[in-house]
């Protein structure tokens, strides 16, 4: 089985967010990267699957180079070769398309990414390169099994789960509890300086939506503190002066 | 024109979506056009035409036997052929799972612009220039979109749904079908019934390692009762498995926006909090003082839950 897991290059999610060049570009300095989380979930899933099944795991990321070093923690955790598409990604749509590009010239029987990314939130990425591809896509998959060419699969839906399955090939966004994060060891560390990292040059998208400013939300007030012994008047508060009962 | 996908809860417009059809009244009102709602699955026209008081002139109803269950595939092509038949310019979903998907899946159909997480009208002064909630509510991009056809998903809240008096024609849609969007089998579903949804409640009482146990949740369930709340809780509570994962609220799990957040017992991990920061009023009860969350409340009470929770819900159903 062939397995193409799509990471994203994203601040920790402690990060504190600012930006420079009047607001029109994130200040990444002092800004620790991650493989997105909702990624990590799809890869550790992939992982355990290629462990039992056998086959192949192919890391892609549309980023630049400062997302060399999570392409390399991926191919420690356990893939086998890596893509980069040497761009920034602009929006869900370039993003999408590029992703659809390397999927379709490597044949691949499942698309594994997380549910969305924690940079941009958009959680549109595994629709747009499912419809792409002219495959089935499905968000945000819990529980992943492959019995043959079928996909077994739980997402979660509002106040609940769901229960499905469908032909390969497919597309996943994925969350917890699909797997658990693995953490690299030293053995895959040292054999992921020598798997392969391809860097291909992206294709040509036209603008879709492009970035005007970005801005910070409004400082928040000071926490009004209630004594514990007038608990009772948070609700009038809540009616009076918030208004929001 | 602009076109709104109404999401149908039991055949009823979930209250998301009344306030995507007033988003997408007032874009087509700025840009002189009408503006229609399309609902697919099974609903009375009464309940349909609910949409004109919100500010669509029409609604196209959908309502084949195979768009029973809730397939973002079928429904893609169903909105897709919607956006064609009616020459729509702007596509407004509500944000939501099932929105997320058919709106990706719609864009890529029509190769058209989609941007999620709006959380204010456009500005259509000087092209179409829409504001959005990035860095998981830490920060907000406004972004040129320039497709001919434009999706917005927009965030609870993103305007106040007033309604008017207005009222909605209802027209029977019925695109043809794509056997390809049937090819995925639902084998089963687990679903709590009689639950306030948590993307949907203007209320949500939240709880944390705080309430030291599954057994404890009583006096959290009594307080968001009285209140008419929806129940969440923290990333640890559904590790635990104290709560089931579709209440876990955070970075991780639902991003809620609701008018009021009260957080029981919940220290404020950056990752829950994460969470929660599109909520108009937090209000956060520890018995730490140094709790990080009453840096991120409006309000803020220090004491034992077990003590404060029982004498709030006895508030609540006095103040009726």
């Amino acid at each position: 089985m062939k397995i193409l897991v799509c990471i994203t290059n994203v601040p920790d999610t402690t990060a504190k967010i600012s930006f420079t060049d009047n607001n029109t570009k994130l200040n990444k300095a002092g800004v620790q990267y991650i493989i997105g989380p909702y990624d990590d979930y799809a890869l550790a899933r992939a992982v355990e699957l290629k462990e039992q099944q056998g086959g192949s795991i192919t890391v892609l990321n549309v980023g630049e180079a400062e997302s060399d070093p999570q392409i390399r923690k991926a191919l420690a955790i356990g893939a086998d070769d890596a893509v980069r598409v040497n761009a920034e990604p602009t929006d869900s749509y370039f993003t999408a398309t590029q992703i659809a590009a390397i999927a379709k010239e490597g044949g691949y029987d499942l698309i594994l990414m997380g549910r969305e990314s924690i940079d941009f939130n958009s959680g549109v990425v595994h629709g747009l390169v499912g419809e792409m591809l002219g495959i089935p896509s499905f968000s945000p998959v819990m529980k992943l099994d492959i019995e043959g060419s079928t996909a077994k699969f739980a997402r979660e839906i509002e106040g609940g789960k769901e229960f499905l399955e469908a032909p390969l090939p497919l597309v996943l966004g994925c969350q917890e509890p699909i797997a658990e994060w693995k953490i690299p060891n030293m053995r895959g560390i040292m054999t992921a300086r020598t798997k392969p990292l391809k860097v291909v040059e992206p294709v040509a998208v036209g603008d879709m939506a492009t970035l005007d400013q970005y801005t910070l939300p409004a400082p928040k007030g000071a926490c009004k503190m209630i004594p514990a012994d007038q608990a009772e008047t948070l609700i009038s508060l809540l009616k009076t002066e918030a208004k929001v009962l | 024109m602009v076109l709104i996908f109404v999401e149908l809860d039991n055949g009823s417009i979930k209250k998301t979506s009344l306030e995507a059809v007033a988003y997408g009244a007032a874009v087509a009102k700025a840009s002189g056009t009408t503006a229609t709602a399309l609902a697919i699955g099974t609903a009375d026209a009464t309940e349909l035409a609910k949409a004109g008081a919100y500010g669509a002139t029409k609604v196209l109803h959908a309502n084949a036997a195979e768009l029973a269950n809730e397939n973002a595939m079928a429904y893609a092509s169903v909105l897709a052929a919607a956006v064609k038949n009616e020459n729509a310019e702007v596509v407004i979903l509500p944000k939501s799972g099932l929105c997320d998907a058919m709106g990706a899946r719609t864009a890529a159909k029509l190769g058209a612009s989609i941007v999620s997480g709006v959380t204010e009208l456009p500005d259509v002064s000087n092209g179409f220039k829409v504001t959005r909630s990035i860095y998981t509510g830490k920060a907000f991009a406004t972004v040129d979109v320039k497709g001919s056809v434009k999706i917005l998903g927009i965030k609870k809240n993103a305007i106040e749904a007033v309604e008017g008096t207005g009222s909605a024609t209802v027209e029977a849609f019925t695109p043809a079908l794509n056997n390809g969007d049937f090819v995925a089998k639902v084998t089963g579903q687990e679903k709590a019934s009689g639950e306030l949804s948590l993307t949907e409640a203007d209320i949500i009482v939240s709880g944390g390692r705080g309430m030291k146990g599954p057994d404890n949740w009583q006096p959290l369930l009594d307080l968001a009762s009285a209140l008419g709340a929806a129940t969440g809780c923290s990333k640890p509570v559904s590790d635990l498995d104290w709560r089931p994962h579709h209440e876990h609220i955070g970075q991780t799990g639902i991003k809620v926006a609701p008018n009021l957040y009260i957080a029981c017992g919940i220290s404020g991990a950056i990752q829950h909090l994460a969470g929660v920061n599109s909520s108009k009023v937090i209000v956060a009860i520890n018995k730490d003082p140094e709790a990080p969350f009453f840096k991120a409340a409006d309000y803020g009470i220090v004491g034992d839950v077990f003590d404060i929770l029982p004498r709030l819900t006895k508030a609540v159903k006095d103040a009726k």
